[in-house]
């Protein structure tokens, strides 16, 4: 093999969020990841937080007032928006990295109808239900 | 050659969080605009305490919660791990990686039951 | 579709570096008078033979069928050749070379490491009668359906633009990318096949179809319509069902022998001698 190494030119990391002019799903894609690592991020918390219920009404109380404020409620809503977006792309995508709202095989004939178009509606119902979600949800949060 | 088996899990356990979180999040934030009797047993707001002791006893929401919190830890740290080994790091950091989100995850796990456990016999007891 | 307006005068803005005389790349703008259903690759020829004689790129069939001339044109791998200046819809021509792949010289991308793990995946037909590939007695049955299979991913040109599109490929040097997969996926769909297992090594671990997470974009910018896309989810399929035992490589293709006993109609010439092999 030719042994011609040359400069790298990967993207790196604006691959992932800039680049060119990327389409739909690709927006899609790094909306699931972010949304997804702050879903972690609060999960770890609220492993230790709500644990403190093993200790009784006291305690539960005192962890309780620990997140109160305005600050923690927009964050907690933050989390549920987060959720509404994940779990309803999360569908989208175990169908889609299934094979599943793809199409099958076709004959190529331009201009082409890829797997993308083919689930496109899938992907335009994902953010329509997860808006209706965050926002509804909001409401629920409008008393704290 | 794990990966195949992981990437299956880690769709298993998407599922089951859909299930399960879509539940909790039901009960925690939607109980206003659907009124779930199993939600606010005893008035109020989800997280009062009386509420709280009233699920902590229940075996369903022990069961449920312990499959939430190992799911929920699996799929996130999987998630996880492919952000942090897409950005090509060396085979030591990969191996430490590895190492620290299985202990980790096998430590909130522990400590995650742990907590419903003692919060059911204590429920219970009480 | 692009519009009948040509701009009569148009800048192409390359990327020029020259290993031998440059530290770092830099941008060259070149004036060219542009004519109806001039192609990106046309401006680079003109270019070297009236502005600057050390351009260089590869190209070679100049109709979309080689995949020689990826580039990073205006924001998004596309082949040069394919691409007319008129449906870019300005005045200003970015060409860069294709991203993902480390650049040569100017914009020749090194396509080596997609070459390898193309290789890697074992992207023949792999059979246990050997004899009978290399010594052929009669043809695979394959049916119209069989066929359709795979037929689309086996129009890929190797041109690597859906390498330079793909998020995952961007950071990953480790995962096999788009083209490699879908030409696994390509020789697994076809029913002459029976490599499923020994391509599935390679294909369970890292380098596998488990970092592509459906961004699409190798889809939309594959010249040839071949959806890598859609092959990687349906290979994932094909592997998440291996994995729980739900599915079984089916026997690869058998020979359609003629029938003993069966006569040629008559005016139909037999065929010519064979010229290769023994």
């Amino acid at each position: 093999m030719i042994e011609n190494k040359g400069r790298p030119n990967r993207l790196g990391l604006k691959g992932w969020v800039v680049g060119g002019r990327w389409g739909f799903e690709r927006y899609m894609y790094v909306l699931h990841r972010l949304t997804g690592l702050g879903l972690l991020a609060y999960f770890l918390l609220h492993i230790f937080v709500t644990s403190s219920r093993a200790f009784g009404e006291a305690a539960w109380t005192q962890a309780m007032s620990s997140v109160k404020g305005p600050v923690f409620t927009i964050g907690e809503y933050l989390v549920f928006a987060a959720f509404a977006f994940h779990a309803l792309n999360g569908i989208r995508l175990g169908l889609v990295e299934l094979g599943f709202g793809i199409g099958g095989p076709i004959e190529p004939v331009y201009p082409y109808r890829t797997s993308v178009d083919e689930q496109r509606p899938l992907a335009i119902g994902v953010m329509i239900l997860a808006a209706i979600l965050a926002i509804v949800g909001g409401f629920g949060f409008l008393n704290k | 050659m794990r990966d195949q088996r992981l990437w299956t899990w880690h769709v298993g356990a998407g599922v089951i969080i859909l299930v399960l979180l879509g539940l909790h999040m039901t009960i925690m934030h939607l109980a206003g605009l659907i009124p779930l009797a199993s939600a606010v047993p005893k008035g109020g707001a989800p997280i009062d305490w009386a509420n709280v002791a009233e699920r902590a006893k229940s075996a369903f929401f022990l069961i449920t919660y312990v499959l939430l919190l190992g799911a929920a830890l699996f799929h996130g740290f999987y998630g996880l791990r492919n952000i942090l080994f897409e950005l090509n790091p060396g085979a030591g950091i990969r191996k430490a990686v590895n190492g620290l989100l299985v202990v980790a995850g096998i430590l909130l796990f522990a400590v995650g039951t742990w907590a419903a456990w003692a919060g059911f016999t204590v429920a219970r007891g009480a | 579709m692009a519009d009948n307006s040509v701009p009569s005068e148009i800048v192409f803005r390359v990327r020029r570096f020259d290993p031998a005389s440059d530290a770092e790349p830099h941008w060259a703008d070149y004036r060219l008078a542009c004519a109806p259903g001039m192609t990106v690759l046309e401006g680079l020829k003109l270019i070297k033979e009236s502005q600057s004689p050390t351009l260089a790129w590869r190209s070679s069939c100049r109709m979309g069928v080689c995949g020689s001339c990826g580039m990073f044109i205006n924001g998004r791998p596309r082949l040069a050749c394919n691409t007319q200046v008129s449906e870019l819809g300005t005045s200003l021509v970015t060409v860069a070379p294709l991203p993902n792949f480390n650049t040569i010289r100017d914009l020749v991308p090194d396509l080596v490491p997609m070459f390898e793990a193309h290789i890697r995946v074992h992207p023949h037909i792999i059979r246990e009668d050997r004899s009978e590939q290399q010594q052929p007695t009669g043809e695979f049955w394959q049916s119209p359906h069989q066929l359709e299979q795979y037929l689309q991913f086996s129009y890929c040109i190797k041109c690597g633009c859906c390498m330079a599109a793909c998020p995952t490929y961007a950071t990953d040097p480790v995962y096999a990318g788009p083209m490699p997969l879908a030409q696994a996926h390509r020789y697994n769909a076809d029913s002459r096949d029976g490599g499923f297992a020994e391509r599935k090594t390679p294909l369970s671990g890292e380098a596998g179809p488990w970092r592509c997470h459906f961004a699409g974009e190798c889809s939309r910018v594959c010249p040839k319509g071949v959806d890598p896309a859609k092959a990687i989810q349906l290979m994932k399929r094909q592997l998440v069902l291996d994995y729980l035992r739900l599915w079984k490589q089916p026997c690869a293709a058998p020979i359609a022998k003629v029938p003993p006993g069966t006569k040629r109609r008559e005016g139909i010439p037999e065929a010519p001698a064979r010229t290769l092999g023994a």
